[in-house]
């Protein structure tokens, strides 16, 4: 035993020791920092001197081993004055920054260390004056479950009172109110449970922590509170899941006539943009083949189809208020996804195949300005499927009008069948009356 | 019940237990089921680290996205020229990052290692059923392994198309630089890792259902082995159909057809490829997918139910309810998997349909949280590290299972599909959840495994870094997600409505930072351990399972002599009438006249009546 407390005593003092030279470590070489940070900033001016790189080698090499690596990648910067663009220099400051972070974290280890020594030595003259309560510890553990408890509870509140503002804003389409109601239906639920469960399972963890002369109470099963148990999340659940399929169906499965009736609008994602395609005065969207897909044409409209010849190309995304829309959502190449947070709206653009998505926006974008007190707000669609490097960046400003100003923006907008496309498409047909022909009808 | 024992009795067992062992043999290619576990164990961590590494790369771009890093470019090269992260590679980071963290970390680190440890020990086996297949998984695993770590050291880079690997961006190689060569790696180190987990699941399946001690019903089985069973047989069902959807991708990547292709113009080029869809695809993934999450989960269940019965010395609250819900869950997770597919294009009647599935199996997972908190209701907790990481384990399934409510919900689905929400809500019940079950086992095992004791404070420590670290990350998110936040996205930059989010994503980064680097608490505490802890009793949490009953030091065969037979369920603890608080599962009721109810002797005449004899010599009023 008395071997043992003097083991211990040892280790301290090593640990003392090492504290000390932890911290003189960083000194020392900041010390010398102070006259090698000078050398990079004339070695970027002068990048050809290479005496200045021969000094400023040196001065790395005398810091610390690690910095000391960073040697030879300096020692071969005379040869970038022949080849420049191919070897690059990194600042050896890079490299005393990291050792400084890795010197902060021995020292933290140190006193974390010396802590713990301090803790083993403290509890062993405990043990040694016979005053050592082994349940100490599980005691401290359970009260600070307690204090996470409280920690916990502001936190969600918090969360729920801050960013919960922030991030909340009410949706502008018709299904978008269903959508918002049942969101706060499950938000208020599960918010009960998420507190009740945590005061329980931590209130318990405090409550019922291990005591000298106590014995849990055996209580293997209570078979009636099991099915109680069992029932209510069933029941809640089931209430939530009709009420979800009843609004999904209404909100995916739209009669016929109420599709046709729609404004039709196409948008084709690719990487990384959005095409928004108008029907003309026709009203019909015209059909695509991906095979006549051309620089000049690079959407792939197939206009061998006369209803595509009057098709209108938005520049952005304008759609008029209480009106339904029929989006129908394409992509060129790979998966992207149609979404647009403030209207409570996402569907997948796939390749091969055709997604729709019908809603009815009823707030202008002059009125959630308004609403919002912000003279900038805009509403956005933006890609929500992993789609590239450029994913985070693949966007389409959204704006709802009246329908006057609808019909005043689609008029301004250019034609897909430009005269350029015309002219291809009637190339490509060997055909020179069809040009004529085509001219003559859109005109 | 069966109780069909394959033991080679005692004797017959010394004959050939001296076999020469050499390093190779003992600690490479290992057939014995302990050394396999910590083979696993150890790769897992060693994955877990990496993984986490890449996450916190990531999390560095997030929080600064302007901010330049020249330390990154020492080490990255190319791929962070000018100290700042490309957004390709971010893209490979989140890819690689939850490739890892599912597969290699949390199905193999979790099921690997402690349905190799327990399944045997737990049951009263000398070893698994095959130790040749045993050792065929790692190795097989460990090669997976080496090739995703591979990839990061090829030019065009790791896979990046996400670890749901959507085609046709993973298809495509013009598409993205990732998926060239990366993306062929990932593929044939998945394919090499399904045929780990298919060995390990048949021999976990067989072991569980032939090599159990004499006694051992499977209604004695503890909830541990049960979870890793019913793992296995989900494992087992589901992971070939990944190696399905893996050979036709590569069948679209490589020779030409167009199982999951069609009417692609990449880069201005117009691809040949007709017919496909890729739906069939996302079909096939998350015919996978979804399972994959309960394969993750379940185990870490069972790890909790064992952990907390022990530390709460209390019986698990509805041990047959805890049962059946596992086989709820089993059967359910197979058909749930079009939650994730809401908004993909899929029929919106399926959808819905898929809908009422996923939130039907709310249900056996709400029982289990609740009788965790009944466990605890009235015991006598011993604050161990592992069990302060089962408690942190129910925590995180209930907070991050609730908010599957929302992503179960097909309405509610169409704002929060593949934003910020969903990342908060499966980093919280499968990925916090999970990870806190297998540190919980690994505090709770180790003595078993290594034959020393962790050291308790360093434990404390890093759960209290990381139980808080997580919440303080993954929380936030979900406020981003509801704002309309995609998951991701390289940086928060280009729309207004997000430049809120930046101060939020510097607290995130932070607690992300500290809590990683306070994993060098469970690190050092781990290795360090194996040579310098504490000596381990042969029973340090005082357990009543049969791992308890065998030696400290390691032996061929587990057990010295003849195998212990069992002779009741394993959560007798504080049973009353008894002097100590828990009676191990070898004790026979004969022993423990004191303590017994009368339908502890399942129907036994004898034994009843002599029970009854008891008790009225010894005035005890003991209902049946």
């Amino acid at each position: 035993m008395k071997f043992k407390i003097n083991t211990r005593f040892k280790s301290l003092f090593a640990g003392l020791l090492a504290v000390n030279l932890f911290f003189a470590a960083p000194a020392l070489a900041s010390v010398q920092d102070t006259t090698a940070a000078a050398a990079p900033v004339e070695q970027t001016a002068v990048a050809t001197d290479s005496a200045v790189v021969a000094t400023d080698s040196t001065a790395t090499a005398t810091t610390t081993d690690t910095v000391a690596a960073a040697a030879p990648s300096n020692s071969v910067t005379p040869t970038a004055t022949t080849t420049p663009e191919e070897v690059k220099v990194i600042d050896p400051q890079v490299y005393k920054n990291l050792t400084y972070y890795i010197l902060f974290f021995l020292v933290i280890c140190a006193v974390f260390a010396v802590i713990g020594k301090v803790h083993s030595i403290y509890t062993l003259t405990k043990r040694v004056n016979g005053t050592y309560n082994p349940l100490a510890n599980n005691t401290i553990q359970a009260v600070l479950f307690l204090v996470f408890l409280v920690a916990f509870l502001g936190f969600v509140y918090y969360g729920y009172a801050v960013w919960g503002d922030w991030s909340w804003r009410p949706a502008v389409t018709e299904h978008g109110k269903d959508v918002d109601t049942m969101f706060i239906i499950t938000t208020v639920i599960i918010t009960v449970v998420l507190v009740l469960v945590h005061i329980l399972l931590l209130g318990f963890a405090f409550l019922y922590r291990m005591r000298a002369k106590r014995k849990a109470y055996f209580y293997p099963h209570n078979d009636a509170i099991e099915r109680l148990w069992t029932i209510v999340p069933a029941v809640v659940l089931t209430v939530l899941v009709l009420f979800g399929f009843f609004t999904w169906r209404k909100i995916t499965n739209i009669p016929e006539e109420l599709k046709k009736s729609a404004l039709q609008v196409e948008v084709l994602g690719e990487q990384f943009q959005w095409t928004i395609r108008y029907p003309g005065t026709d009203g019909v969207i015209g059909k695509r083949n991906f095979k006549m897909t051309t620089p000049l044409n690079g959407y792939g409209i197939d206009f061998n189809d006369k209803s595509s010849w009057d098709d209108i190309k938005g520049d952005e995304i304008v759609i008029p208020v209480n009106r339904p829309v029929r989006f129908h959502i394409l992509s060129k190449d790979i998966i992207h996804s149609f979404y647009i947070p403030d209207f409570r709206v996402q569907i997948n653009a796939v390749p091969g195949m055709t997604n729709y998505f019908q809603f009815t926006p009823t707030v202008t974008t002059e009125e959630m300005r308004d609403k919002m007190n912000d003279p900038q707000y805009n509403y956005v669609m933006l890609c929500a499927k992993i789609c590239g490097a450029s994913h985070y960046n693949m966007q389409k400003n959204v704006r709802v009008v009246t329908e006057a100003e609808y019909s005043e923006w689609l008029s301004k907008q250019a034609k897909f069948f430009t005269e350029d496309v015309q002219k291809e498409f009637a190339e490509l047909h060997g055909d020179d009356t069809k040009e004529t022909r085509i001219a003559a009808s859109i005109n | 019940m069966s109780t069909t024992v394959i033991s080679h009795d005692a004797a017959h067992h010394d004959d050939h237990g001296h076999h020469h062992e050499t390093f190779l043999t003992k600690y490479i290619f290992s057939q014995d089921h302990k050394m396999i576990a910590k083979q696993f164990l150890i790769t897992g961590i060693i994955m877990a680290v990496f993984a986490m590494v890449l996450s916190i790369l990531f999390r560095i771009q997030l929080a600064w996205p302007d901010k330049e890093f020249p330390i990154l470019e020492v080490f990255l090269g190319k791929w962070a020229e000018g100290g700042r992260i490309k957004p390709d590679f971010f893209l490979s980071l989140v890819t690689i990052h939850g490739t890892m963290m599912v597969f290699f970390v949390l199905t193999a680190g979790l099921s690997g290692t402690f349905s190799n440890l327990l399944i045997p020990y737990q049951l009263g086996a000398r070893d698994m059923a095959s130790p040749l297949m045993n050792m065929l998984s790692y190795w097989f695993f460990f090669v997976a392994c080496v090739i995703m770590v591979a990839s990061f050291f090829i030019e065009s880079g790791p896979a990046s198309a996400g670890w749901t690997i959507y085609p046709p961006l993973s298809a495509v190689p013009t598409a993205i630089a990732g998926s060239g060569l990366g993306m062929t790696l990932w593929l044939v180190s998945m394919t090499l890792f399904i045929a780990s987990q298919v060995l390990g699941g048949v021999n976990y399946i067989s072991t569980v259902l032939n090599m159990r001690t004499k006694g051992m019903e499977l209604w004695k089985m503890p909830l541990t082995i049960w979870s890793f069973f019913l793992t296995a047989i989900v494992g087992l069902l589901s992971f070939p159909v990944l190696v399905s959807a893996v050979v036709l991708l590569f069948f679209d990547r490589s020779v030409g057809t167009s199982f999951y292709l069609s009417d692609l113009v990449v880069g201005g080029t117009i691809l040949p490829n007709e017919g496909g869809s890729p739906i069939l695809f996302q079909h096939l993934f998350w015919f996978l997918g979804h399972p994959e999450v309960y394969i993750v989960v379940m185990p870490a269940l069972g790890l909790t139910s064992e952990v907390i019965s022990t530390n709460a010395r209390k019986p698990i609250f509805g041990y047959h309810a805890m049962v059946y819900s596992l086989v709820g869950i089993t059967v359910l997770s197979f058909i749930v998997w079009g939650h994730h597919m809401f908004v993909t294009g899929m029929s919106p009647f399926l959808g819905g349909v898929f809908m009422i599935t996923t939130l039907i199996i709310a249900v056996p997972s709400a029982v289990k949280a609740f009788n965790y908190i009944a466990t605890l209701w009235r015991g006598n907790i011993r604050f161990t590290p592992a069990m302060m990481f089962a408690i942190g384990m129910v925590s995180f399934f209930v907070s991050g299972g609730l908010t599957g409510l929302y992503l179960g919900n097909a309405t509610l689905d169409i704002n929060l599909h593949d934003t910020y929400f969903v990342v908060a809500h499966f980093h919280l019940v499968m990925g916090s959840a999970s990870i806190f079950g297998m540190l919980s086992g690994v505090y709770h095992w180790y003595p078993k495994m290594f034959g020393r004791m962790m050291d308790e404070r360093l434990g404390y420590f890093h759960f209290w870094l990381t139980f808080i670290g997580a919440y303080l990350v993954f929380f936030p998110m979900h406020f981003m997600g509801i704002d309309g936040v995609p998951r991701r996205y390289y940086a928060f930059t280009e729309f207004p409505f997000m430049e809120k989010w930046v101060s939020v994503n510097l607290l995130v980064t932070w607690a992300a930072i500290v809590s990683a680097v306070g994993q060098v608490a469970f690190l050092w505490n781990f290795f360090a351990s194996i040579w310098c802890g504490k000596r381990a009793p042969q029973n340090p949490w005082k357990s009543n399972t049969l791992e308890w009953t065998t030696p400290v030091e390691h032996i061929h065969g587990n057990w010295p002599g003849e195998i212990p037979s069992v002779y009741r369920w394993p959560y007798d603890y504080s049973k009353p009438g008894h002097d100590e608080d828990f009676i191990p599962q070898t004790v026979p009721h004969s022993q423990t006249m004191s303590s017994n109810l009368l339908h502890d002797w399942e129907g036994n005449e004898e034994g009843i009546a002599a029970q009854k004899a008891y008790n009225r010599e010894h005035d005890r009023e003991i209902e049946g």
